[in-house]
């Protein structure tokens, strides 16, 4: 199995575009769902990038932060999933603009 | 020392523990046995007086001192309670328990029908403590303490109908006007401390001789700052104000301390600390001035009241006047003997106001009075004594007094004559108003049918008083001689025509008082006020007492209430409360982005992050 | 591994290897952003499927054959069907749609736009500041449990209570909520 030198500033504009627009989704977007997708493709972003980072030296250093940030996103899913079933059971929709309760 | 001389101490303990037993029984004691210790106590004290003072004269000593113990030691400054006895002391002793007792057994009788009659005679007894503390405290210290004793018992109970808010309102004026005395005072006693270094009088007087010159600023600064305190208490120009409205409390309580005792402690005080003044020219011209302008001012202003109580209290004033410009001319014994007999004869003139207004049913407007002489025999007999020797009528104890103090102004210095002449005016106004008064209440018709109430323990201190009115004058100038620095009263060195002259006015104003009070008998009580200065402002003008309320008022009490009228709205808080906004304001736009909004959160960080990173790469 | 390849041929490889990458690149920038932009939940989540597959693949080609196999299986499979699961139980239909689409009007994509336009270049300006390579080193499966269970165990561990307390908390939550579906149906 090899591995090609892929130029790094690619990956990371890779990344770095993929996590924009990620962050462009959560700004945009007032559904719950999709405010959730777009955090995993944050996440995903971030992953990219720690992978990436880790080819450059060839250490595993990077995919085991990729891991963290793996099952992070993985708690995070459940938990927000789990409170996306309740607030559809309690407010009957999911718009996150609607849901303002801790307002200064 | 002799073993009655100890019993000094005994006279002002007297009253304080009457005064305890009536505060700690709350007034739970019968009548009898509250009067029995309110009169008892200062009745005893009368006697131990009255003891101590014969063994005094008998053991011819020039003082007796009686130190009981040390209050206070604080580097260098212990001032000791020593009571000190001498001369000017016995007379202000004799008078204070003396008349004291008489008007304490006057008011069993006065005040029965009243409510808080223990709380009148704890009042009252703890007043006859405070102010024998002031005549026999040989400490300055000691004598402020009986001062502000007399002022607390004086506010008490001028106050002491206080349902009626008027008078708490005379008591605080009362109280607040002599505090400005008062505080000139304490300021010249810490002057005192700071130049001589002590308060004992006695060293006071004779460092004060060995430290200033004739006439040092310092030494009078301090006379003025003392003279404004007595001032105060005296009820003397420019605070004369209170006294008037102090007639507010019971008649008992303006005899005894708005007329015999506690008004003249301003009298006392320059007595006593004589050298002080006589050190400072300028400031001893000023109580001259003072006292003339007073007397002068007072009898005018006592010649338009209505009110009989009021009547007496600038008759007070004026005389008080006269004794601060006894005072002031340098005839010092003189000024005390007018202070003796005007106890007498100030404090017989209220009772007998008092018998009458209780018997009217607290009437106290001489125009609805009229024609009582049948019906109060007694009263008006002494009345007559008691104006008479207002008026200084010759025979009566006022005549000697009065006559000493016209006959040394003439002598003081260059302005003598002129002195006299005011004094002489005023002489008549007053034989002119005592006569206005005895008219218009016990002569022509009677408008209001009197009651007469008073028994045995009301009349009997009426005609004690009266005789002592009458032949206090015999006691004559020696008992109270060669205490004081005698001011050169020249007996029987002045001009015939003088003696002459300043024993006729007051008759003369008495006479002119018939004839123009006289013949008013017939009118009708409607009839409008007499009046014997024609014009109804004017007579207003003094009925007002000069203006000097409505000056005040003017000039100290509205600048002074708009001035508590702005700070009430806080102008200096509003920096703080301005902060508070600003704060608030601060809060509020911070609060705004705390929208509650996850989205603009994220938004705020996406922006954060921006500007971070655009500092990162500018940077 | 690859004991004496040709220069020309490894260059060839290279070349190939490189546009696969970009390929990669171009599929998941384009599926990611059509699951932003998409109405419909269900058809946004297999684009964002195919976005974490094609990342997969990027992942391969940089040497972590490991990380590309848990992309796919955990991220793809795991947490995507997860997802999939609520957006059904939620019961999204066209009513759902209509509203995603009141809400996506097109004034609402200025602010974020900008905003994002302005972080990508500047994060542009920092990565365009180290052109580097990666280094072509694969890092086989083995090294990163190594590391894992060496030097990293104590993040290990955290990221293994994490797990259980979402687990907990995702237990919790959900079960009320199935409860108070069960009590909810009887009624209608």
């Amino acid at each position: 199995m090899t591995a090609i030198p892929v130029p790094l500033d690619h990956v990371f504009v890779l990344a770095a575009t993929l996590f924009l627009i990620g962050f462009t989704g959560v700004l945009v977007r007032r559904n719950v769902i999709f405010l959730l997708m777009s955090l995993e493709i944050m996440l995903n972003a971030c992953g990219l990038a720690f992978v990436a980072a880790g080819a450059h030296w060839g250490a595993p250093d990077g995919q085991v932060m990729y891991m963290l940030v793996l099952s992070l996103a993985a708690a995070e899913a459940a938990l927000a999933l789990g409170l996306i079933l309740q607030m559809e059971r309690r407010f009957r929709h999911l718009d996150i603009d609607a849901i303002s309760e801790l307002k200064g | 020392m002799s073993a009655p001389l100890q019993l000094l101490a005994w006279v002002p303990a007297l009253p304080l523990i009457g005064f305890l037993i009536l505060v700690v029984t709350e007034g739970r004691l019968g009548k009898l046995p509250v009067a029995l210790v309110g009169v008892g106590s200062v009745g005893g004290a009368a006697l131990l007086a009255l003891l101590v003072s014969l063994r005094f004269v008998q053991s011819e000593q020039d003082v007796y001192v009686q130190t009981l113990w040390q209050w206070l030691a604080v580097d260098g400054f212990g001032p000791t309670i020593r009571l000190y006895f001498d001369g000017l002391a016995m007379v202000m002793v004799g008078v204070i328990t003396g008349v004291g007792f008489l008007i304490h057994l006057y008011a069993t009788g006065y005040m029965a029908e009243e409510e808080g009659y223990s709380r009148f005679f704890a009042y009252m007894n703890l007043f006859v403590f405070a102010m024998l503390m002031l005549v026999l405290g040989d400490n300055l210290l000691v004598l402020y303490l009986g001062w502000e004793g007399v002022g607390l018992c004086s506010y008490l109970l001028i106050g002491f109908f206080h349902t009626d808010p008027a008078n708490g309102y005379a008591a605080r004026k009362a109280f607040v006007v002599t505090r400005i005395g008062d505080t000139a005072m304490i300021f010249g006693l810490f002057l005192l401390v700071r130049e001589l270094g002590s308060l004992d009088i006695q060293t006071v007087l004779h460092s004060a001789h060995a430290s200033w010159p004739e006439g040092s600023s310092i030494n009078t600064l301090i006379a003025l700052l003392l003279l404004g305190g007595a001032v105060g208490k005296s009820a003397q120009l420019p605070l004369q104000t209170w006294l008037p409205d102090a007639m507010a409390g019971p008649t008992p309580v303006s005899a005894l301390i708005h007329a015999a005792t506690m008004v003249t402690a301003g009298v006392y005080l320059i007595a006593r600390l004589n050298d002080i003044f006589l050190l400072s020219p300028a400031a001893h011209l000023v109580v001259a001035c003072v006292g003339l302008a007073t007397l002068l001012i007072a009898a005018f202003s006592a010649l338009a009241q209505t009110d009989l109580k009021r009547i007496l209290a600038y008759s007070t004033i004026s005389q008080i006047g006269y004794m601060f410009f006894a005072l002031g001319v340098g005839a010092w014994s003189a000024a005390i003997f007018h202070l003796l007999t005007h106890a007498f004869f100030k404090a017989l003139l209220f009772l007998c106001a008092g018998s009458v207004i209780l018997a009217l049913h607290h009437e106290q407007n001489v125009l609805r009075m009229g024609g009582l002489w049948r019906k109060l025999p007694i009263p008006f007999f002494c009345m007559l004594v008691g104006a008479a020797a207002l008026a200084a009528l010759p025979l009566t104890s006022g005549y000697y007094s009065k006559h000493a103090i016209l006959l040394t102004s003439f002598d003081a210095e260059s302005i003598g004559p002129w002195f006299w002449g005011v004094a002489s005016v005023a002489a008549f106004i007053t034989g002119l108003y005592s006569t206005r008064m005895i008219f218009l209440v016990f002569f022509g018709t009677q408008k209001t049918e009197p009651h007469d109430r008073s028994g045995w323990n009301m009349t009997l201190p009426l005609l004690v008083l009266a005789v002592l009115a009458l032949g206090g004058g015999w006691f004559g100038l020696n008992a109270v001689a060669g205490v004081l620095p005698d001011g050169g009263v020249k007996h029987g060195e002045h001009a015939a025509w003088l003696a002459w002259a300043t024993t006729l006015i007051p008759i003369a104003g008495v006479l002119l008082g018939c004839v123009l009070y006289g013949y008013r008998k017939t009118e009708s009580a409607t009839d409008a006020a007499p009046q014997p200065l024609r014009g109804e402002s004017i007579a207003g003008f003094l009925r007002g007492g000069w203006g000097f309320d409505s000056l005040y008022d003017a000039l100290l009490v509205k600048p002074f209430v708009a001035l508590a009228r702005l700070m009430k709205g806080d102008p200096v808080d509003s920096v703080f409360v301005a902060t508070a906004a600003v704060a608030r304001l601060l809060h509020k736009i911070t609060a705004t982005t705390q929208s509650g909004q996850l989205r603009w959160y994220a938004a705020s960080m996406g922006i954060g992050l921006a500007v971070a990173l655009l500092l990162a790469v500018l940077v | 591994m690859n004991p004496k390849p040709s220069t020309v041929n490894r260059k060839l490889l290279t070349d190939m290897e490189l546009i696969l990458f970009y390929i990669a690149a171009t599929i998941s920038l384009v599926s990611t952003s059509i699951v932003i932009t998409n109405k419909n939940a269900t058809h946004a989540l297999i684009y964002l499927i195919v976005s974490l597959l094609a990342i997969a693949v990027i992942f391969y080609l940089l040497g972590a054959p490991f990380a590309a196999a848990l992309e796919v299986v955990i991220y793809a499979g795991a947490i995507m069907v997860l997802f999939l699961f609520v957006v059904m139980m939620l019961d999204l239909g066209r009513d759902a749609i209509a509203r995603e689409h009141r809400w996506l009007q097109p004034r609402s994509w200025i602010g974020p736009g900008i905003l994002t336009f302005v972080l990508l270049l500047e994060m542009l300006y920092v990565i365009a500041g180290s052109p580097l390579q990666t280094s072509g080193i694969p890092v086989p499966p083995k090294a990163v449990g190594m590391q894992l269970f060496g030097p990293y165990v104590l993040a290990v561990e955290l990221a293994s209570v994490l797990l259980l307390a979402a687990l907990v908390g995702a237990y919790h939550l959900g079960r009320r909520y199935m409860r108070a579906r069960r009590e909810e149906e009887p009624d209608q």
